[in-house]
């Protein structure tokens, strides 16, 4: 029952500065199946981010199609776009991205403002998606009392609570260490298991991905073998 | 309003630059509202409703130095002039000194041939001429204070004592006139006593009789019989400067027309400094959030909403400083009533409101409509990077 939810097709990004152009996606394929729980690895530089980006819809393709829930995300405008991003993806990144100044439980109301969810309804599935990462009793507090690994199920708890088909997450564990790195692994392979999310995650730390389904390896903007544990 | 939790902690982030920036916003509506408050009386003059057949001659270097009594002959003697009143200010305090109304002292006969659209009862105009100390008041004066004939009025001079050396003058309220005119009229709020009782009674100033005012019979002989009689006068020690009553008040408002020119290029200069501070304020708060605008869009904020926001963030901030100014403005204005100065009452009428409200809203958009604009095109992939 492998429904691709992600679908890459001949995709390359060129990056324009002045005179210089490089290009670092060179005529990608890629699949993702639903409920997959995919880990991607390379060197820094390699692209991986740039791809995240790609299937995130937060930039678009210089040539090639982006097909996600079902949807030619590249040939979007911006503001369906963004619409489509509520709606369908979760973002986790390195360094949580939380608003300072705003509690845990405010943080993670933010993507339900868009919805036409009544303010007590937010606030009781922004209440559950807390305690899903854990972090319920900790729902008044500003990022800057978090500790990293706090902070960092804040944003999970935040890319989960509009229910997206799909997570994306770009080194989650990069700031963490080892032992919080593993919690955070744990809680992502729990959502993939018993939540069925289906979860696209770049790593560079090879344990990290071991909580992965599938790995695949980027090198120089294209993917090299996959592997399967 | 749903928003408004994001708007709130938005603009608190940097407590207290947002403080100072609010501090500023609050003094410069603190000004504006005074300000524009005092314009709107200056301007508020009821310079319309005055005739073009009265005529003033008062001294030619400024209408506060009175011209001598012995010039009526002369003046009533030149052709085309119909009757010649003659008004010293008395310049009186009654009870309280924000109970400014000016007072005038006249010869009666001379007042009622000369003011014709002012109407007098006979019986009381008698009274007027019977009695020394007696007095009249317009009728809006009378209902003011709740005056009536009969009533015995204390004036406390501030500029002539009487031969005792006191000031507490008194006067009978013989009579109320009121005004053959529909509009209202300028005379309406005054008060007149007995030239003649005043200058026997006060200490010093004998023989002057302020400024003169002329009925003449053809308005458009104004002009002609105005320079007659300052050329009469010409090179005396009494030099005369005659307009037509329109003018000298025209004139009068105009003085304060050119400090209502001054106070506005002050409130001018105090906007533009805070359009700089707000503006500076407003495009580093949007600037040292670049990730967090990029991460709303990754939420799914469109560049329009995003834009939205802080704009919103700048009306926010700018109503606020602007509202607690005015209200600071209405304070200061409700004390000023009631402080012993002697001035017209100053109040934020709707039109110094709709002046204060357009501000906020100018001053909001202005500045907070390039960092939005910023801010809406920014794009997610750099402002995730920090590039
Ligand atoms: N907006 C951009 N403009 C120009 N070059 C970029 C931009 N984003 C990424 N790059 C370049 O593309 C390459 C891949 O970047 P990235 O996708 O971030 O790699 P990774 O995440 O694998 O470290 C790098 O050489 C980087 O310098
Ligand atoms: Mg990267």
């Amino acid at each position: 029952m492998s429904t691709a939810i992600v679908q890459l097709r001949g995709v390359s990004k060129t990056y324009t500065r002045g005179k210089q152009s490089v290009e670092v996606l060179k005529a990608l394929d890629l699949d993702v199946a639903q409920g997959d729980f995919l880990a991607l690895m390379g060197p820094s530089g390699s692209g991986k981010t740039t791809l995240l980006n790609l299937i995130g819809g937060l930039d678009q393709p210089t040539r090639g199609e982006v097909i996600v829930a079902g949807e030619r995300i590249e040939k979007l405008k911006s503001s369906a776009l963004a619409a489509w991003r509520a709606r369908n993806v979760g973002f986790v990144f390195q360094f949580y991205n939380l608003m300072p100044m705003l509690s845990a439980q405010k943080n993670v109301e933010l993507p339900l403002l868009l919805t036409k969810l009544s303010a007590s309804e937010r606030a009781r599935r922004a209440k559950i998606a807390l305690t899903v990462v854990g972090l319920a009793e900790r729902a008044s507090h500003k990022p800057n009392e978090l500790s990293g690994g706090q902070a960092q199920r804040v944003a999970i708890a935040r890319a989960l609570v509009a229910d997206p088909t799909l997570l994306i997450c770009d080194e989650p564990t990069g700031d963490l260490d080892r032992k919080t790195a593993d919690e955070i692994l744990g809680l992502l392979q729990t959502l993939n298991r018993e939540h069925g999310k289906t979860i696209v995650m770049v790593t560079h730390d090879p344990k990290a991905a071991e909580y992965a389904t599938h790995q695949v390896h980027m090198d120089k903007g294209a993917l090299a073998k996959e592997e399967v544990p | 309003m749903k928003y408004f939790p994001l708007l709130w902690a938005t603009l608190w982030r940097k407590k207290t630059r947002t403080w100072l920036t609010l501090f500023s916003l609050i003094a410069a509506f603190l000004l504006l509202g005074l300000l524009q408050a005092a314009n709107s009386v200056f301007n508020g003059g009821g310079v319309q409703n005055l005739g073009a057949n009265l005529l003033i001659t008062q001294a030619r270097v400024s209408f506060t130095s009175p011209l001598p009594l012995r010039l009526l002959p002369q003046i009533e003697a030149v052709p085309g002039v119909e009757s010649v009143s003659f008004s010293q200010f008395f310049g009186g305090v009654y009870k309280d000194p924000k109970n400014f109304f000016p007072q005038f002292a006249v010869a009666p006969e001379r007042w009622l041939k000369t003011f014709t659209e002012c109407t007098l009862p006979a019986e009381q105009a008698a009274a007027w001429k019977n009695s020394r100390t007696a007095a009249i008041a317009g009728k809006q004066l009378a209902e003011r204070f709740g005056w009536k004939v009969g009533d015995r009025i204390p004036l406390v001079s501030q500029i002539f004592p009487l031969k005792d050396g006191s000031r507490a003058w008194e006067f009978d309220l013989v009579g109320i006139f009121d005004n053959t005119s529909a509009d209202s009229c300028p005379r309406m709020g005054n008060m007149y006593i007995r030239y003649d009782y005043f200058d026997e009674a006060r200490l010093f100033g004998q023989g002057g009789a302020g400024i003169y005012v002329l009925r003449i019979a053809d308005p458009n002989r104004a002009e002609a019989i105005g320079r007659q009689i300052d050329q009469m006068f010409e090179n005396s020690p009494d030099e005369t400067k005659t307009q037509t009553e329109k003018e000298f008040s025209l004139n009068f408002v105009r003085q304060l027309g050119n400090l209502s020119l001054i106070l506005n290029s002050i409130l001018g200069a105090v906007f533009f400094t805070i359009l700089l501070l707000t503006g500076n304020t407003m495009s580093q708060a949007v600037r040292e959030r670049i990730p967090e605008l990029a991460v709303l869009k990754t939420l799914g904020f469109t560049n329009g909403g995003v834009l939205g926001l802080v704009i919103a963030e700048s009306l926010l901030l700018c109503l606020l400083g602007g509202l607690v100014g005015m209200g600071l403005a209405n304070a200061v204005m409700g004390a000023l009533a009631h402080a012993p100065v002697q001035m017209p009452p100053l109040k934020a009428d709707a039109h110094v409101w709709a002046i204060a409200l357009a501000s906020m809203f100018g001053v909001g958009l202005l500045v907070g409509l390039p960092p939005a604009l910023k801010a809406m095109r920014l794009s997610i992939v750099d402002g995730l990077s920090g590039r």
